[in-house]
């Protein structure tokens, strides 16, 4: 059943379409991905999604509501973790949940209720009473999912949930997040982190310039748009070398100066190698990043 | 009713930053009319019958009570729009743009009127004022609370910086304050500036304060009401328009 679907949705920013014809299914309960270089479209969509916009063209409905006609009352069953930090400087940690539950029209007796359980899961058990600029930036990220999750929400939409984090943290809001969807909610997430996706989610969407480019699972992706094996060289003379693994490989690629190569089996190309003792190179099977990089190209995207 | 969470919001604020919102908003105008008051009351005869300290506690309870609100809804609030984007954090709940502005421009009206109220009861404490008419001076200060702070947040809405808001205080509020009556009757200017200053929300402000101050009740109230009202109306309205434009970038 799906929670979240939008049909050739269009946006234009002073005539430069930076959505053009995006088509999304959330099924209920997944973890659903969207990636993509910077200025994909991805936080458009996302906003789009939630009725903040207003489409150019295109229909979506978000928990069975229309959007952006009916959007506040769908709002109201959505949790949204911002890419940027926006808690209230102002208030402790305890009073942010306070005050954004209010907005959702929770009494503060209800949103207390609550309030022991949503700090345990933040990690934040204890420090209801600590200021904002005290905290960590993983700290501060936990507290947003927290008050992303105040309404008890049935869908979270994340814009990047972890970017500027630390492994450590990193880690820990996966978790988080694992635990979300083992309780049935659904999650949104954009991210240019291919080894979160890959982690979490069980669907993604690849978009670039405002299309969605490769939709599926991560492994369905991988089997079917690249070759499962790389290898990357790189070292002086690898120029040279390159000419010899072209003929070897369906695929090779050159980034600054190091050489992908893409093959059903690298073993014959793994050879060549024996005698460069110049060269580093790694073998490894094909990743997501791989994809990625394959069709939306290697080009700096500003 | 849903713009009272984001009233509560900024409340709560204010509640926990009391002493330096009191400071600021009370100590100034307080400082300033006690040292114009007497200082310059003592070089001056009685004006419209009045010592020159009532007749400026008059201007000075509207011109506060302007700038409490002026600048609640432009710097504070810009600081929540722009700085710490509390206004996109409060879109994620079920309130739209519209809420935030009726929000807003509440908080910042209901601010000001406690700038208002609380110089009243200074202009009461030290006997500037007598008649207990003086009492509708606190609608009145509601008034022009609401009528600035939703100009102001006109401003708001379309400042790209902080230095936006100087066009608005230089350009506008400085002169408007000097035409107003605030600070001696507004007969003593020439008749064009009369007619600008009868266009503009301070003026009315004082009309409908001073009378109250003397002890009778103002002439002309529908019309002082009608233009603050309306200020506030097309505020409202215009901070609406332009607050849907800048978040549907």
């Amino acid at each position: 059943m799906s929670v979240l679907t939008a049909r050739g949705l269009r946006k234009s920013y002073s005539g430069v379409e930076v959505v053009s014809g995006v088509k999304l299914d959330v099924a209920r309960g997944e973890c659903f991905g969207l990636l993509g270089p910077n200025g994909a479209g991805k936080t458009t969509t996302l906003r789009l999604c939630l009725g903040l916009i207003e489409p150019d063209a295109g229909e979506i409905e978000l928990l069975g509501e229309p959007v952006p006609r009916r959007a506040r009352e769908a709002r109201a069953r959505v949790g949204v973790v911002p890419q940027f930090d926006n808690l209230d400087p102002d208030f402790t940690v305890a009073e942010n949940l306070v005050v954004f539950g209010r907005y959702f029209g929770m009494a503060a007796r209800e949103i207390e209720a609550r309030m022991p359980a949503l700090l345990e899961f933040a990690g934040l058990a204890g420090r209801g009473a600590a200021k904002i600029a005290t905290l960590s930036g993983g700290m501060k990220r936990r507290l947003i999912l927290a008050r992303a999750l105040v309404n008890d929400p049935q869908i979270l939409f994340m814009d990047e949930p972890t970017t500027g984090l630390d492994p450590q943290a990193r880690h820990l809001i996966w978790e988080r997040m694992r635990h979300l969807t083992q309780e049935g909610k659904t999650l949104v997430l954009t991210t240019h982190f291919m080894e979160e996706a890959e982690r979490l989610c069980q669907r993604l969407a690849i978009m670039d310039r405002g299309r969605i480019i490769a939709e599926g699972s991560p492994r369905a992706l991988i089997a079917e748009h690249i070759e499962p094996q790389v290898l990357e060289v790189h070292g002086p003379g690898y120029e040279a070398w390159m000419q010899r693994a072209c003929s070897l490989a369906p695929r090779v690629e050159r980034a600054g100066d190091t050489v992908f190569v893409y093959a059903q089996d690298v073993a014959p190309i793994l050879k060549t190698l024996g005698g460069e003792k110049d060269l580093a190179y790694l073998h490894r099977r094909a990743s997501l990043e791989d994809v990625f990089l394959k069709l939306t190209g290697r080009d700096l995207r500003d | 009713m849903r713009w009272i969470s984001v009233w509560r919001r900024n409340m709560l604020v204010w509640r926990k930053l009391f002493a330096a919102a009191v400071l600021t908003n009370l100590a100034d105008p307080l400082i300033m009319l006690f040292g114009l008051g007497y200082g310059l009351g003592a070089l001056l005869p009685s004006v419209e019958g009045m010592s020159y300290i009532a007749f400026f506690s008059a201007g000075q309870l509207c011109t506060a009570t302007m700038f409490t609100a002026s600048f609640e809804s432009m710097f504070s609030g810009f600081s929540r729009m722009h700085g710490q984007k509390t206004w996109d954090a409060i879109l994620y709940a079920p309130l739209v743009i519209d809420d935030i502005v009726a929000g807003e421009i509440l908080w910042a009206a209901s601010k000001a009127w406690l700038t208002g109220s609380t110089i009243l009861g200074v202009v009461v404490v030290f006997g500037f004022a007598s008649s207990p008419l003086v009492l509708l001076a606190l609608p009145a200060a509601f008034l022009v609370g609401l009528a600035f702070a939703a100009v102001g947040l006109i401003m708001t809405v379309l400042a790209r910086g902080w230095d936006f808001f100087s066009y608005y205080m230089t350009l506008f509020m400085t002169p408007m304050m000097m035409i107003s009556g605030v600070f001696f009757p507004v007969e003593r200017l020439p008749a064009p500036l009369v007619a600008v200053a009868q266009a503009l929300p301070l003026y009315h402000g004082v009309e409908l304060v001073r009378p109250l101050v003397a002890g009778r009740l103002p002439d002309s109230v529908p019309l002082h009401m009608a233009v603050l009202l309306g200020y506030a109306a097309v505020g409202y309205a215009a901070a609406i328009y332009f607050a849907r434009r800048r978040f549907s970038e």
